[in-house]
């Protein structure tokens, strides 16, 4: 199975809890996932999924601080003796979960890295399974996919502002119009 | 109406490496997720644009189908989803781990043990936790009966759209039996968070095993009483046989899983060929229908009611002479302590206040569990940076899968038909909106 060296645009294979993950190029993920399907046999397209890692080790990640105001769980502590996570290549990664339907179910991640803005071109034609998925990536991460036939929001409203599942994206409520003078 | 694709029917147990998919004429392919209306009727005056939905019943939810009528004949059809889309995912990252269990069942509302306890394999995974036999065999116990749940609310609600209200009572009368069994093990009846990291929240109550046992002997004889009334009746036959067809081949290519693809002839059950919690060590068989329409979407689900009536039983046999043993893990960094022991014991009261409060940290990592829900594979994507709320959270949700393929299911059906059709895919808004 160790032939993942061949796969389009490789960078790394990593191995953690029994799944192995396969980082690839941006450019050439089209080209992996196609490799993916006819040659290693990763028939099914499981999952599509970005990860925002805004902020990513830059604080530690201990939680409990009493202050004047109350607890904030956000603070970092006393950063000394606290192991910080490993840093990441770009701000986002999308992650391919594949499955392969033969004996043995084996699974494989594909992951590119991307920065804000950087398109990434769509599989939709690899797998028709990955158009909805992208397009929800695509509403709730601002993951640009080049060559989707039809790369609209999916689950927010049609003229959202903002893509809510981003690190940078505020909380805590939305601005309410009473009438229609506000 | 498309009576036959070439390639429904066939049956192929394990696709073999190598062997391309598709023909090579389908890459790139149109996107049937979405069914445009032909050239030539376009401009004329035949097509009718009609909304179904998003408040209709036979939507189960919120689901929106904007459908293209050439009289009866649906000629172009696209799924808008996402008005129930409630921010589940942004919202765990929010909360502590131990917190965020509360979410996933609220996910796939009528599925709710099965998203529940995806969720909680990835967090034991990543926190690499043994869990005692007890709760192993107790999880699977309750998913099974979830699993049953799940599918008698299917044919309820989808046997009474298509007009057979009786069933939708009797269906309900052994659901809520399934409910009370829940009620009594976990307090509620749905949603019953009652899985933690570590194994489950109470051990099971007295007089658990005698009720559960009452439902194992009914529910045989209740789905015999099912097939008696659909399986012979001829208009239950007409509305559902040769109906909303899926070949093997697109099934997987929309990425389909569970009942769905294997009512169109793939042999895939995660339970059997990705095994989790104690599923080899139980004795079922896994229906596999090769017609692809709705009617062995249907078989494959009431099948599977009758295996995991079986695997309900096996489990409660084991359950049965497991009395006493511990059902949590007795790890306290992760696991809160028994409530006798805050009285006597400092370090206990410390851990409770603190997995309270901060939470338990769950080591850095990413991690991708899937399991079988009652719609297919429920998987859970979690990324932790080793603090104590998750950094990102994902459901790969059946059913939002399953709507993918309502209009390949749909291609030259009748408007009738669409109810059939989007009934027999099973899905849970709330699953597919998160």
């Amino acid at each position: 199975m160790n032939d993942f060296a061949r796969v389009p645009g490789y960078v790394s294979t990593t191995e953690a809890y029994g799944e192995t993950t396969v980082v690839v190029e941006r450019e050439q993920i089209r080209d992996a996932c196609t490799y993916a399907r006819d040659d290693l046999g990763f028939n099914l397209l499981s999952d599509i999924v970005a990860t925002d890692y805004l902020g990513w080790a830059g604080k530690g990640v201990s939680g409990y601080i009493g202050t004047a105001t109350g607890r904030d769980l956000n603070l970092p502590m006393t950063q000394g003796f606290q192991a910080l996570p490993d840093v990441r290549p770009a701000r986002f990664s999308l992650s391919y979960h594949l499955l392969a339907l033969r004996q043995g179910a084996p699974r494989l991640r594909l992951q590119c890295w991307l920065e804000d803005g950087d398109p990434v071109e769509s599989v939709v034609s690899v797998w028709p399974a990955a158009d909805w998925l992208e397009r929800e990536q695509y509403d709730l991460m601002g993951i640009h996919f080049e060559g989707h036939p039809n790369l609209v929001r999916l689950l927010m409203e049609d003229d959202w502002e903002g893509h809510p599942l981003r690190k940078d994206y505020p909380i805590g409520g939305e601005p309410v119009r009473f009438s229609p003078a506000e | 109406m498309t009576a036959t694709l070439p390639h429904v029917g066939r049956t192929r147990r394990w696709p073999i490496v190598g062997e391309p998919i598709y023909e090579g004429s389908r890459i790139p392919t149109r996107v049937p997720t979405i069914v445009d209306v032909p050239a030539a009727l376009r401009e004329t005056d035949d097509v009718m644009q009609v909304n179904f939905g998003p408040n209709h019943p036979s939507t189960h939810g919120v689901l929106r189908l904007i459908v293209d009528l050439d009289g009866e004949q649906v000629v172009g059809l696209s799924a808008v989803i996402g008005y129930l889309h409630t921010g589940f995912e942004k919202n765990m990252e929010q909360k502590t781990w131990w917190k965020a269990i509360t979410y996933p069942e609220r996910i796939d509302y009528v599925g709710y043990q099965n998203n529940e306890l995806v969720f909680v394999l990835a967090i034991e995974k990543l926190l690499e936790m043994e869990v005692p036999e007890k709760a192993t065999w107790m999880r699977m116990l309750l998913c099974e009966l979830n699993r049953i749940h799940s599918h008698l609310v299917f044919l309820g609600t989808s046997a009474l759209e298509l007009g057979a209200i009786s069933m939708f009572w009797y269906c309900f009368r052994e659901r809520e039996t399934i409910l009370d069994l829940f009620e009594l093990v976990a307090g509620q009846r749905m949603h019953t968070r009652y899985f933690q990291a570590g194994g489950v929240a109470e051990d099971v109550p007295a007089g658990f095993f005698p009720e559960a046992r009452k439902f194992v002997e009914v529910m045989p004889k209740a789905l015999d009483d099912y097939l008696t009334l659909l399986d012979r009746n001829k208009i239950w036959l007409e509305r559902t046989q040769g109906v909303g067809l899926l070949s093997a081949d697109d099934a997987i290519a929309l990425g389909q899983s569970g009942p769905v693809l294997r009512a169109s002839g793939v042999d895939w059950d995660l339970r059997r060929d990705q095994t989790y919690l104690a599923y080899d060590q139980v004795d079922f068989r896994v229906p596999v229908y090769n017609g692809g329409d709705v009617y062995d979407r249907y078989r494959v689900r009431m099948d599977e009611m009758a295996e995991s009536t079986k695997i309900v039983r096996q489990c409660i046999d084991r359950l049965e002479r497991m009395e006493g043993q511990p059902w949590i893990s007795d790890d306290r960094k992760v696991v809160l302590p028994p409530r006798e022991e805050l009285h006597t014991s400092m370090e206990s009261l410390i851990h409770h206040f603190k997995i309270v409060t901060e939470g338990y940290r769950v080591p850095a990592g990413e991690i991708y569990v899937a399991v079988e829900s009652p719609r297919g594979e429920s998987g859970c994507y979690v990324v932790s940076d080793g603090g104590p709320r998750p950094w990102r959270v994902h459901f790969r949700a059946p059913s939002f899968a399953a709507l993918q393929a309502t209009a390949t299911c749909a291609q030259g059906s009748l408007i009738a038909d669409l109810i059939a059709i989007v009934g027999s895919l099973d899905a849970v808004m709330g699953d597919t909106d998160r």
